[in-house]
């Protein structure tokens, strides 16, 4: 266990004068929302699931989570600080004003299509000749889904989860909760009780999807809770890569995002979850941002699958994360690579669970913590291998970047093995950007900002490297953006 | 083109450079001799703008700019390069695109066009040639593993392709061996031009056998206590540097 702090004097005023930047998409789409009134009863649980028109067995398991949550306490042991939720005063359902989904495009009101726009999500039908299928999701319906006859002839579902629910009930039955169940903690359990959409892939046996798939979420109408649901399922042989993207509008409120991602790999099958992350973060003094709760994990339930989370997390106030791997198969393969930004007064609890059961199971950790301003940054990681996972290897891999003397680093790795025959490493560093460094930039034309931004890309090349190509050209983007101001 | 004038300079309070007068002009290779402790390396830093070190009396005029204003990049701007003593490594940032990012950086400023990665690679790669490098040198991170012949020899790969007007090499012969050294001064020497100057750092003779300057200086406690042409630093060379600095010393007594 490390704890570290800068504690370097490098030019703290210049890097005060310079953490200005302002969040780029911070602004109110006006449309009129159909939303359920605040507070969270059995009444509201009965009125979202009457809403998305859903079978009697969705809103039992519903009401089943929301009953057990009822029992539950908010969990405290992250490295976050943050008032109490009050959690009946969050809207738990909004909807933008129309109540069918749109047949194509051209029923999409224009000023969403506006605002993805401004975001610059290819929705229109030539942009998405980069190959990105989009399902976006507005606040907490599903405005469009593009692509989709091309995937159906191959068998493969892409749909909002809602309508997964109404036209795969089977699938859903047999997945859903199989890999966060709905007691599984406070936020998840909250997620099964309230969510309101999200996504669903299916990808039938032997099939490899030949696109990206996208969603991009968006958080709109004020005091919204936001409560995703994905479930995605490869079916033996199967492959897919799965693409998410965020950012929300500025608020001065915080905003509860309680999203769980499930993912299951059958035989053979390999599922790539990659997520470039940015909500609004607040102000410079840690007004407003996103509380990102987010349960994400993926089962590679049969032989030699394998699931790979790739996160680029620049966004949200609070960030709760860790996307986490079950090796259940024999040979199965978990990967986990993360780059973690805190700026400002940003707080980052993230990292991943590795749980070995199979034989030769075998996974990978890779995470770069950047920590600026007053931002804390933590991995929290768990690898457990469990008496039954002969010949299981391991390789962490904790890098922690400070700029300035205010932020922190931390890394908490937990290690649990059952199994002496097994492989673990792990290898963890902290460094700041040093003053040589950035002289060294400088003395050769570099201006400081360019040259942070040009040694924190460097640092997470490892990472950026498992990206899809266009999400890695955005991820840079990014992080030069959230870092510009940052110079230490 | 550079003219500095009776400065003083310190790090944490402590003075290292006590009036240094010295006057070089376009065309001209300078070489700074002196003994560990002397201010050689400050010197150089403080030309290049480090703001570790404060400068707390004098004046530094480079082609009629005051030089104390700007900060460094500015000063890399105005074609000042520094071959830094100890290169700083950059993980996960390839030499190439560390280069390109700098020329570019120095033709923005100069209201030149920018290069696109083809055109880039193409002069870099002539470049190469020069310090005798292999051009799957430019893939590696900037720094990161290198030897220390390596370290030197990309210093010098990098004054070649963006070419400044005022170079200063800090020690670019510290930790070479001989074969190293013939390249890196090799790739000196093909600098040379009537309209750059260089300042040339160092602390044994060695590498003035390899670039004829056309004068030398002894520093010593801060100051330049004997300039001369080249044959000043073969009689350094014999005589040792407390030949110098018993100068130095008796001068002292006779200033006091």
């Amino acid at each position: 266990m490390t704890d570290s702090s800068d504690s370097s004097t490098v030019k703290n005023v210049e890097l005060r004068e310079l953490a200005g930047q302002k969040y780029k998409y911070g602004w109110v789409t006006d449309i009129e929302s159909d939303s359920a009134p605040p507070g969270l009863s059995e009444e509201i649980i009965r009125f979202i699931s009457a809403k998305k028109d859903e079978p009697e067995f969705m809103l039992e398991w519903r009401l089943k989570a929301y009953r057990y949550w009822l029992t539950m306490k908010e969990p405290n042991w992250a490295f976050v600080h943050y008032p109490p939720i009050d959690y009946q005063k969050i809207i738990y359902y909004s909807a933008p004003g129309s109540k069918k989904g749109p047949e194509s495009l051209d029923d999409v009101d224009p000023k969403l299509l506006e605002t993805y726009e401004k975001l610059g999500i290819p929705l229109a039908e030539q942009k998405m000749l980069t190959g990105v299928a989009v399902d976006a999701v507005f606040d907490s319906v599903s405005v469009a889904t593009t692509y989709k006859d091309k995937l159906n002839e191959m068998g493969i579902i892409f749909c909002p989860f809602s309508e997964a629910v109404r036209e795969h009930p089977e699938l859903i039955k047999k997945y859903l909760g199989s890999v966060v169940p709905t007691t599984d903690n406070f936020f998840a359990a909250l997620n099964s009780a309230v969510f309101t959409d999200g996504s669903f892939v299916y990808i039938p046996k032997g099939v490899r999807c030949p696109m990206e798939l996208s969603t991009y979420f968006r958080i709109n109408a004020a005091n919204t809770g936001q409560f995703e649901r994905t479930l995605i399922i490869a079916d033996a042989g199967a492959k897919v890569s799965y693409l998410e993207g965020c950012t929300a509008p500025m608020r001065d409120e915080n905003q509860l995002h309680a999203a769980v991602v499930e993912l299951v790999a059958l035989d053979d099958a390999s599922i790539k979850y990659s997520t470039v992350q940015n909500w609004y973060p607040g102000d410079e003094n840690g007004v407003g941002g996103i509380f990102n709760f987010v349960t994400k994990r993926g089962r590679c339930q049969g032989r030699n699958s394998r699931i790979s989370w790739t996160q680029v997390e620049t966004g949200s106030a609070i960030t709760w994360k860790y996307p986490s791997c079950i090796l259940q198969g024999d040979n199965s393969v978990g990967e986990f690579y993360s780059v973690a930004l805190t700026n400002n007064y940003q707080q980052a609890d993230t990292g991943t669970k590795m749980i070995h059961i199979g034989k030769n199971t075998k996974s990978t950790i890779i995470s770069k913590g950047i920590s600026a301003g007053h931002g804390q940054n933590v991995y929290r990681g768990l690898v457990k291998i469990l008496k039954s996972a002969e010949g299981a290897r391991n390789y962490s891999q904790c890098d922690s970047l400070l700029l300035g003397d205010k932020c922190g680093a931390h890394t908490f790795p937990y290690i649990d093995v059952r199994n002496s025959a097994a492989r673990m490493e792990h290898e963890a560093s902290t460094s700041k950007i040093g003053e040589d460094q950035l002289f060294y930039c400088q003395q050769r034309g570099i201006a400081p900002e360019d040259a942070v931004s040009m040694i924190v890309n460097g640092f997470c090349k490892d990472v950026f490297r498992e990206l899809p190509m266009e999400f890695a050209v955005e991820a840079q983007k990014l992080l030069e953006i959230s870092l510009e101001g940052a110079v230490g | 083109m550079l003219v500095i004038k009776d400065l003083h300079a310190g790090v944490g309070g402590k003075t290292i450079l006590n009036g240094i007068d010295l006057t070089v002009n376009a065309g001209e290779v300078h070489a700074i001799m002196g003994p560990n402790g002397s201010g050689k390396s400050t010197l150089a830093n403080v030309l290049a703008g480090r703001d570790t070190y404060k400068v707390t009396r004098g004046s530094v005029t480079y082609l009629g700019d005051d030089l104390l204003a700007m900060s460094p990049e500015e000063r890399a701007w105005a074609g000042i390069f520094l071959a830094f003593q100890y290169p700083v490594e950059i993980p996960g940032v390839s030499n190439l695109y560390f280069l390109k990012t700098a020329m570019n950086a120095l033709r923005k400023h100069r209201g030149e066009e920018e290069l696109d990665a083809m055109d880039f690679l193409e002069l870099v790669k002539k470049k190469v040639d020069l310090v005798q490098m292999d051009a799957s040198f430019l893939q590696r991170a900037v720094n990161e593993g290198f030897s220390g012949g390596e370290k030197k020899r990309n210093e010098i790969l990098q004054m070649a392709v963006l070419e400044p007007r005022l170079a200063i090499l800090d020690e670019t012969d510290s930790g070479l061996d001989i074969d190293a050294l013939k390249i890196v001064a090799g790739g000196i020497n093909a600098m040379r031009a009537p309209d750059r100057a260089m300042v040339v750092v160092t602390h044994y003779q060695r590498l003035l056998d390899h670039i004829v300057p056309d004068k030398v200086h002894v520093l010593a406690h801060g100051r330049i206590v004997k300039s001369g042409g080249k044959e000043l630093a073969l009689e350094l060379e014999e005589k040792g540097y407390s030949w110098i600095e018993e100068q130095a010393g008796q001068q002292a007594v006779v200033g006091s």
